[in-house]
């Protein structure tokens, strides 16, 4: 019995050492966000709390918390605030199986990519019913949107990863990772170009992210789905959808671009010195990149219109990525990579 | 009473309790809500049983992608639920019958396996994998079996499509392509005049 109660304090506690640093890099990459946006758009975002407003996340996060939380008449109240909860569980649930480094890992699953999947087709649940709840027709509107367009990507998404299962014969991250252990030319980003253009743009597209944020679509449907939300619920959903994004972001950097592998291994010279070793640092940079990525689109694209993500993610993405996968069986199968 | 047998009943009481809610509840939304736990309490059954694979597909094709469609269908609708309860009293007889049948067929089923408790299978050793495991029997010692049921899915889809996909006249379509190729010279003249001397007085 004190044996179970250790093991569970400690997985609790291990738990805790992931959602904890989650939480506070979605704070930081909301500050992130508006300077980066800022700078691109030629003004200088957030300075005026704290020292270069590094203390903005803070006073962001306390005003929501303050908040009146506000439920519309006829709302379906049950619901209306279990959504938000729905939709965050399922994005901080997933960190379970994301390997930050050789042996950092808090469950080493071996069918980690599938409960990853799983969890992230899950995450749906929060905002379409979310809009349902909500009893406005904007918000409705902005949950079928965002089903709709999910349930689209997820398509296109999940055969991208196939390719990589194929490549790397084995559904375990760590295990992934390993497969493309070499150095920069060896991960799968190079063999698989298209499936890893095409799984990132479907990243964005599943977190309902500029262009593809067509959920919100503020200048059509109001704010989409949360459109009714306010206070702590409302700052639930925020946390959620940017803790998908840094998701999305390390699994692109573990799938495509070999995790915490350094991308100077084995190289000659620089490869024997520390640059060469392989850590989480690499892997925190790798997801940075990603996560750069989606504000640099959101600060540069307009918005997609409705009808044309629908025919990029049926009649472009899926074709494409089935064609490669048959790709990736012939240099599976005739040795080029991976096996 | 070992951890794994309570969170087997924890489970089982989820799962059966939602499942009767399905048909209970008045809310179609709520029904599809609890069909949603079922799935995910009987996913968390077979992942105590270590068949970790149909586990996650089970949560990843019935709950991330069936049932969010179902939840789309009706949520859209308007159902009325008032005149779908008013027959409740006179069908409950041929529910029950139906009811009956069933679960005695289910016990007839069960009773010619033994109805002797069956003892849990000894766990795997921790690197045996069942994907693996899984694929290796498909795509070897059932492979007919699979190709035929992919080709009866692949039936199913195509016929699907053409049952319900029929182009009605009068509609109108946009061709991507045709968008895509526009050049801003076809769509946007730009007229170069000499400027004007404005008249005098």
């Amino acid at each position: 019995m004190i044996d179970a109660l250790l093991t569970l304090s400690w997985t609790v506690a291990k738990i805790m050492m992931i959602v904890l640093p989650v939480t506070i890099g979605v704070a930081y990459f909301t500050y992130f966000e508006r300077k980066v946006i800022g700078y691109m758009q030629v003004r200088r975002g957030p300075n005026r709390i704290g020292p270069l407003g590094l203390l903005q996340p803070f006073a962001d996060v306390f005003k929501m918390l303050f908040k009146e939380l506000i439920i519309p008449t006829n709302a379906n109240r049950f619901l209306f605030l279990l959504a938000p909860v729905l939709a965050l569980a399922p994005a901080l649930a997933a960190w379970a199986v994301v390997p930050f480094s050789d042996w950092l890992v808090l469950a080493d699953i071996d069918a980690g990519l599938l409960f990853i999947l799983a969890l992230t087709s899950m995450g749906v649940y929060g905002i379409l019913i979310g809009g349902w709840a909500s009893n406005s027709k904007y918000a409705l509107i902005g949950g079928l949107r965002s089903a709709a367009q999910i349930v689209s990507y997820e398509i296109a998404m999940g055969f991208a990863l196939v390719g990589v299962i194929v490549l790397s014969g084995t559904l375990n991250l760590t295990g992934i990772v390993h497969a493309q252990s070499g150095n920069i030319f060896t991960w799968f980003w190079l063999p698989l170009l298209p499936l890893f253009v095409i799984y990132f743009i479907s990243g964005v597209a599943e977190t309902n992210r500029a262009p593809f944020d067509v959920a919100e679509g503020e200048s059509e449907i109001v704010a989409g789905f949360h459109v009714e939300y306010s206070g702590a619920a409302f700052a639930v959903f925020f946390l959620a959808e940017y803790a998908n994004m840094i998701l999305i972001s390390a699994l692109a950097a573990l799938l495509f671009l070999g995790g915490w592998l350094s991308p100077f291994q084995g190289m000659p010279w620089i490869g024997d010195t520390f640059l060469g070793a392989g850590g989480i640092h690499w892997f925190l940079l790798k997801t940075a990149f990603f996560m750069f990525l989606y504000l640099w689109f959101r600060a540069t694209f307009p918005r997609y219109r409705y009808d044309q993500i629908m025919r990029l993610g049926w009649k472009v993405f899926i074709p494409i990525t089935i064609v490669w996968i048959m790709v990736a069986g012939v240099f599976r199968v005739t040795g080029l990579v991976g096996g | 009473m070992p951890i794994v047998e309570i969170v087997f009943y924890l489970f089982s009481a989820v799962l059966v309790v939602s499942a009767l809610s399905v048909v209970t509840s008045g809310n179609p939304i709520y029904s599809v809500l609890f069909l949603v736990l079922a799935f995910f309490s009987a996913a968390c059954i077979w992942m105590l049983l270590e068949a970790e694979f149909l586990a996650i597909v089970l949560v990843l094709v019935y709950v991330g992608a069936v049932m969010v469609l179902f939840l789309f269908v009706v949520m859209m609708l308007d159902v009325n639920v008032t005149p779908m309860k008013e027959g409740f009293a006179r069908y409950l007889p041929v529910g029950l019958l139906v009811a009956l049948a069933m679960a005695a067929q289910m016990f007839m089923v069960i009773w010619t396996r033994g109805l002797e408790t069956q003892p849990l299978p000894d766990p795997r050793p921790a690197d045996y994998s069942h994907t693996r495991e899984l694929g290796e029997w498909l795509f070897t010692h059932y492979i007919y079996a699979f190709e035929i049921a992919a080709v009866i899915l692949l039936v199913a889809i195509i016929a699907a499509i053409s049952l319900t996909h029929r182009r009605r006249p009068g509609t109108r379509y946009q061709d991507p392509a045709e968008q895509v190729k526009i050049r801003r010279q076809e769509r946007v003249r730009l007229v170069k005049m000499p400027s004007e001397r404005t008249g005098e007085g």
